[in-house]
């Protein structure tokens, strides 16, 4: 039995409470009140920075925090203060981000999904970063040996791949060319993916950590110009017309 | 302008060497002058293609830590005197191959021949990253096999990403070179064909040398084979591969040994 295990990343607040707590509580709520959903499904770290040991009521912060329906997940600068110790996780591999702004909004708070929650539903979610990623354009053939890693969305390539070659591309993979090395799809989980080439002569091909090698593929593919997708975690080879 | 050219594979055995001394005796046949290069620190193999290996006193390593000076190197050929050899060191590793030594060593060999032919060592390490890094063209030498073919593309996309010129943003002129090429196992589809090759390299061809005993009989008598038979096939396809590196256009067509009306009669096969 094969454990599959998969990388997944999620922005995470980090919140600074001040002194004294009970106005920054109020406000806290009134932030929330402006803004139902901010903090929905969210992780939360408490940054005690701007505390100390004496604050009045530092030693309920957190389940004052977590009464309005906020999932702290960790601390930080935490020093001497008194802290339960579920949520000291010691988390690892954080890496800061801008800072959010809380934007008022004007629908009600969506509801509470069930099952798989998708996060992008909330409509007051925090800026993301907002900028479109454009695709990245590879000019010529990659050759044996050379990966070209664009985690951030699509990758075309308007020569061929050669085998031994590597593409990895967070969204779809466009090959004018034939594709003889491997072609990685939708690589940070997004499995509505697509891998095209103009010749299919893979080695292997993988979308959202699902793959098939070119022994599994069916011969009267190989060569043809196809479109290979994910349909119901099977991977799925098409010829394009 | 001097022109320095690499031959390289990536590949070890598919004709390198025999092809560096058979296209610089053809260059040098027609008058240019030529160096051929040996840079197989270490596995030193030109020399004797070239029936140079009992004249060696210093070599590329003695030249580029200094202990020779260039013209001290450099052998000259018995049979054409505007060809010379630069011999590899047997005894030193291929650390010895600094990148400040091949540069100068590159840079005065420009000034005094037409043609640098740099033969490359097999691999993608050290050796042959020295080797191709000041070429201007570079041969691909490539035989028709799927191991041979995948090494070529990996060479490829070195030469595309490494070399002085693909650092300054230009490209270095790259050409095929099919050897050991069997028309008979071809065609019989024991070998890729041609096309095959061509299409997965998507460089120019510049000939196809064919399987021939002639190039084992050349080597072993230390005579490049464009000069030890001329009228052999291999001599044939390696001239006209030449004149194609001159800018000529000929047709790619592939020389077949001449047989005699006796074989012919009886229908021996020449493989």
């Amino acid at each position: 039995m094969q454990i599959r295990i998969r990388g997944r990343s999620f922005m995470a607040f980090v919140v600074l409470p001040e002194a004294p707590l009970v106005p920054w509580l109020t406000a806290l709520r009134g932030q929330i009140a402006k803004a139902p959903g901010f903090f929905n499904a969210r992780p939360v770290i408490v940054d005690f920075a701007h505390l100390s040991p004496g604050t009045e009521g530092v030693a309920t912060l957190l389940t004052d925090i977590e009464a309005l329906g906020i999932t702290v997940i960790d601390v930080e600068n935490i020093g001497d203060i008194p802290c339960a110790a579920p949520f000291r996780r010691h988390l690892l591999g954080g890496r800061p981000t801008g800072v959010v702004e809380i934007k008022p909004t004007v629908r009600p708070a969506p509801e509470a999904a069930g099952g798989g929650a998708d996060a992008s539903a909330g409509a007051s979610m925090p800026p993301e970063p907002a900028q479109s990623t454009p695709g990245l354009i590879v000019e010529d053939h990659v050759r044996s040996g050379q990966s070209v890693l664009f985690p951030k969305g699509d990758v075309t390539v308007l020569g061929s791949v050669s085998s031994g070659a590597e593409i990895l591309a967070g969204g779809s993979i466009h090959i004018y060319g034939a594709l003889r090395g491997r072609a990685l799809a939708g690589a940070q989980g997004f499995a509505r993916a697509r891998i095209f080439c103009r010749k299919l002569e893979a080695e292997l091909v993988s979308i959202d950590g699902f793959y098939m090698t070119a022994e599994d593929m069916d011969p009267e593919m190989r060569g043809a110009a196809v479109q290979i997708s994910l349909e119901s975690g099977r991977i799925t080879i098409a010829q394009q017309r | 302008m001097a022109k320095v050219v690499v031959v390289t594979s990536g590949k070890g055995g598919v004709g390198k060497t025999t092809s560096t001394a058979a296209i610089g005796a053809a260059l040098a046949q027609t008058g240019a002058k030529v160096v051929v290069v040996d840079f197989d620190v270490g596995l030193r193999n030109l020399d004797l293609v070239m029936g140079a290996e009992r004249r060696v006193v210093f070599d590329l390593i003695n030249v580029i830590q200094g202990d020779a000076k260039l013209h001290q190197a450099l052998i000259r050929d018995k049979r054409l005197e505007n060809l010379s050899i630069l011999p590899a060191s047997q005894t030193r590793d291929k650390d010895a191959l600094t990148s400040d030594g091949v540069a100068k060593v590159i840079a005065d060999l420009r000034e005094k021949f037409d043609w640098v032919l740099c033969d490359s060592p097999a691999g993608i390490e050290r050796g042959p990253a020295m080797a191709m890094h000041h070429a201007d063209i570079a041969i691909v030498v490539t035989n028709p096999e799927v191991s041979s073919v995948r090494d070529s593309d990996r060479i490829i996309g070195l030469l595309d990403s490494k070399t002085e010129r693909a650092q300054r943003g230009e490209r270095v002129e790259k050409h095929l070179l099919l050897t050991r090429y069997d028309p008979v196992r071809a065609a019989r589809g024991d070998m890729l064909k041609v096309e095959d090759v061509l299409d997965i390299l998507s460089i120019p061809l510049l000939g196809i040398i064919p399987e021939s005993q002639e190039v084992l009989k050349a080597s072993n008598v230390g005579i490049p084979v464009t000069l030890n038979n001329p009228d052999t096939a291999p001599a044939r396809a390696y001239q006209d591969a030449v004149r194609r590196l001159l800018g000529e256009k000929i047709d790619i067509v592939i020389p077949q040994e001449r047989r005699s009306f006796v074989d012919r009669l009886f229908g021996r096969r020449v493989a």
